[in-house]
């Protein structure tokens, strides 16, 4: 196996709520491959949406180690994260999250617009990219004239436009119908086809079996692991 | 996304400002009334203080008036006589050119409450009996004909100069020269006439002078025929006042020396008139009166003004936190995606000073506006200065910076995991 996209050692993530600590990872260690499509499970309050966000960057590790692409994070400041996210992670989010006053190609870039030294070709990268997702006749569309799914759609060229080292998903088809959670599943395993590090969180069965390999969590800590299945039905 | 991460910002800004046009306009209008104000006022008061300067500069920075005054009646109304006697008299003349040192020229007039008179037209100007140094000493000019001379004063001749008004108003389709008026109840030959003042209005001092306009004769020939005895008529009785000299034009050969003189002629009307019967009057230092005056003026408008432009960046400010509450989401997408700190506060930052800006702008507009439709409406002077729209330019751009850093500063600081689960 070649070097880990993701790799957590010893991470603990403790939350103050007043008196009381809430640990969420308890001493949490696990490296996912280049290449790989996870799905990851658990209960609500097993700590699984922590660790996405911890794997995202956009929450740190109480204590421990995670390195992305072996970059070690727990050393860099609020700047550097922020970098980090715009170029080397794709957010792709259960409520699309898409910015209501950008259109379709605006909202496909955003991730460029905050690069110090952005890519010359990001609108014909964007335009490609739609066409990938199957939204090349609505470029100009704002977010809320599109349905569930073609919003979907923009999140995940939105995640795919700075060709990441991952993409991570947060339930991804939690808001969708069965048929058009199917056609994003579908998308999915074409990018994991494709070469495509995929982390996806979620809690429907169904979900996880498209996935090549299984992580469930319970209370924080790692539950059973199921690896290496066949990817796709 | 050649353009750089400024430019693009200020479009998002402007964007999103437009998808809340009535709030965005409704935020500019604090900046927009207080950066008018400034403007409007500061206009307003530059052109009232350089028409109180022009005032004060005609009658001459570097002369010393002293005026006779009547006193209050209760000093003089145990006096037996209804004969009132006051005021500057001859011997203060002879006084003044003998003892003070500097003197460029000293010119004495008497003012007598006649009619003048051009057949059944009737003026009741101000009849002035001076000497032939009056014209230079306040700077009148000569419309045609000629000026009272020596010989006139010396000879007593019974000649007139016309003030324009009341040339237009004996004579309205004649030439007056070599005219006669009568003056009381002599006659009068007109051998000059003046041009009129230039902007002539609202002199408190001599208020109303134009409008009943003036007829100027020499001294001794005012001394010969009405002599030091005026008589008013009031309703029922009669007034006799006696007073020798009205006023007395003191012209300063050194615009320095303006202090030292007023200094010596109160000092010496001091000591001479045993009751305050007489004015002093230093348009110097009616001058840096009326900068002073200016000057606290401008403090009381720029403390308003500032007040007003206060409220505005309130009103700014209290906008954008709503605004940044109502986008947490937003910001928190904008941050997961790669957004630093830096950016979500430049990026309010910059609706800020586009709100701020904009209401500055049309501020300026509205500013300059208020003093014109003044002018037009109100007739009084304005002057709006290259420096007042600048400085409320900056201001405004300032206050956009200031109320805005406390709303960016709260929204670049949110936690992106919090602001993600914001609904």
């Amino acid at each position: 196996m070649t070097r880990p996209v993701a790799e957590l050692t010893n991470v603990s993530r403790i939350y103050r709520m007043g008196q009381n600590k809430v640990v969420a990872l308890d001493d949490f260690s696990f490296s996912f491959g280049r290449g790989e499509y996870w799905a990851i499970m658990g209960s609500s309050g097993s700590g699984k949406s922590t660790l996405l966000n911890i794997l995202g960057c956009i929450d740190r590790a109480t204590t421990g180690s995670y390195r992305v692409d072996g970059e070690e994070t727990s050393e860099l400041d609020d700047d550097d994260l922020s970098d980090l996210r715009s170029r080397r992670i794709g957010f792709i989010f259960q409520s699309y999250n898409l910015i209501q006053q950008l259109n379709v190609l605006e909202n496909i870039q955003v991730p460029l617009f905050y690069q110090d030294d952005p890519p010359e070709d990001g609108p014909e990268r964007a335009r490609a990219l739609a066409e990938r997702v199957g939204l090349s006749g609505r470029l100009d569309h704002r977010p809320r004239e599109l349905s569930g799914g073609q919003q979907q759609r923009v999140a995940i060229a939105r995640a795919l436009i700075n060709d990441p080292a991952m993409i991570l998903a947060d339930e991804a088809t939690g808001n969708l119908d069965t048929k058009t959670a199917g056609e994003i599943l579908e998308l999915f395993d074409e990018l994991h086809a494709e070469g495509k590090s995929i982390l996806l969180v979620t809690h429907e069965p169904e979900v996880g079996e498209r996935a090549q390999s299984v992580l469930r969590l319970r209370d924080g800590r790692i539950d059973t692991v199921q690896e290496g299945r066949q990817a796709g039905a | 996304m050649t353009e750089g991460i400024f430019v693009r910002t200020v479009r998002l800004g402007v964007r999103s400002l437009l998808l809340h046009k009535l709030r965005s306009a409704l935020t500019t209008l604090g900046v927009l009334f207080g950066v008018s104000s400034v403007v409007a006022m500061l206009a307003i008061g530059e052109g009232a203080s350089a028409e109180a300067q022009e005032q004060i500069r005609r009658l001459g920075s570097q002369n010393v008036i002293l005026r006779s005054v009547k006193p209050p009646e209760d000093a003089v109304s145990n006096q037996e006589t209804r004969v009132i006697s006051y005021g500057i008299t001859r011997a203060d003349l002879a006084r003044v050119e003998a003892t003070i040192p500097g003197l460029r020229r000293v010119v004495p007039l008497r003012e007598l409450p006649e009619e003048v008179r051009n057949g059944d037209r009737v003026s009741r100007p101000r009849v002035i009996a001076t000497i032939p140094a009056y014209l230079e000493a306040t700077g009148r000019v000569l419309g045609s004909g000629r000026w009272i001379s020596e010989v006139d004063e010396v000879r007593t001749t019974n000649v007139c100069v016309l003030g324009y008004e009341v040339a237009r108003q004996l004579f309205p389709f004649a030439n007056p020269l070599g005219e006669r008026v009568k003056i009381g109840a002599d006659y009068f030959t007109v051998v000059g006439t003046l041009l009129p003042r230039v902007r002539l209005d609202s002199d408190p001092a001599e208020a109303g002078s134009e409008s009943t306009g003036e007829v100027f004769i020499s001294l001794s020939t005012g001394q010969k025929w009405f002599g030091e005895m005026l008589v008013k008529q009031r309703a029922g009785s009669r007034e006799m006042e006696e007073v020798q000299l009205h006023e007395m034009i003191i012209e300063v050969d050194r615009a320095e020396d303006v202090p030292f003189v007023a200094a010596a002629c109160r000092t010496m009307l001091a000591r001479e008139h045993d009751q305050r019967d007489y004015e002093v009057v230093v348009p110097l230092e009616l001058l840096m009166r009326a900068e002073e005056t200016k000057r606290i003026f401008n403090i009381v408008l720029g403390s308003i003004a500032g007040i007003s432009l206060l409220v505005g960046g309130i009103g700014i400010m209290n906008v954008m936190l709503a605004t940044v509450t109502e986008r947490t989401r937003e910001i928190g997408i904008r941050r997961a995606l790669g957004a630093k700190r830096r950016h979500i506060v430049v990026q309010f930052l910059v609706e800020c000073v586009v709100l701020s800006v904009g209401g500055g702008l049309l501020g300026i507009a509205l500013g300059i506006a208020i003093p014109l439709g003044v002018e037009h409406w109100a007739d009084m002077r304005t002057v709006v200065t290259i420096q007042a729209p600048l400085l409320a330019f900056g201001i405004s751009a300032g206050i956009g910076v200031i109320f805005g850093l406390y709303p960016a500063w709260r929204a670049a600081n949110m936690d992106p995991v919090e602001a993600l689960r914001h609904e």
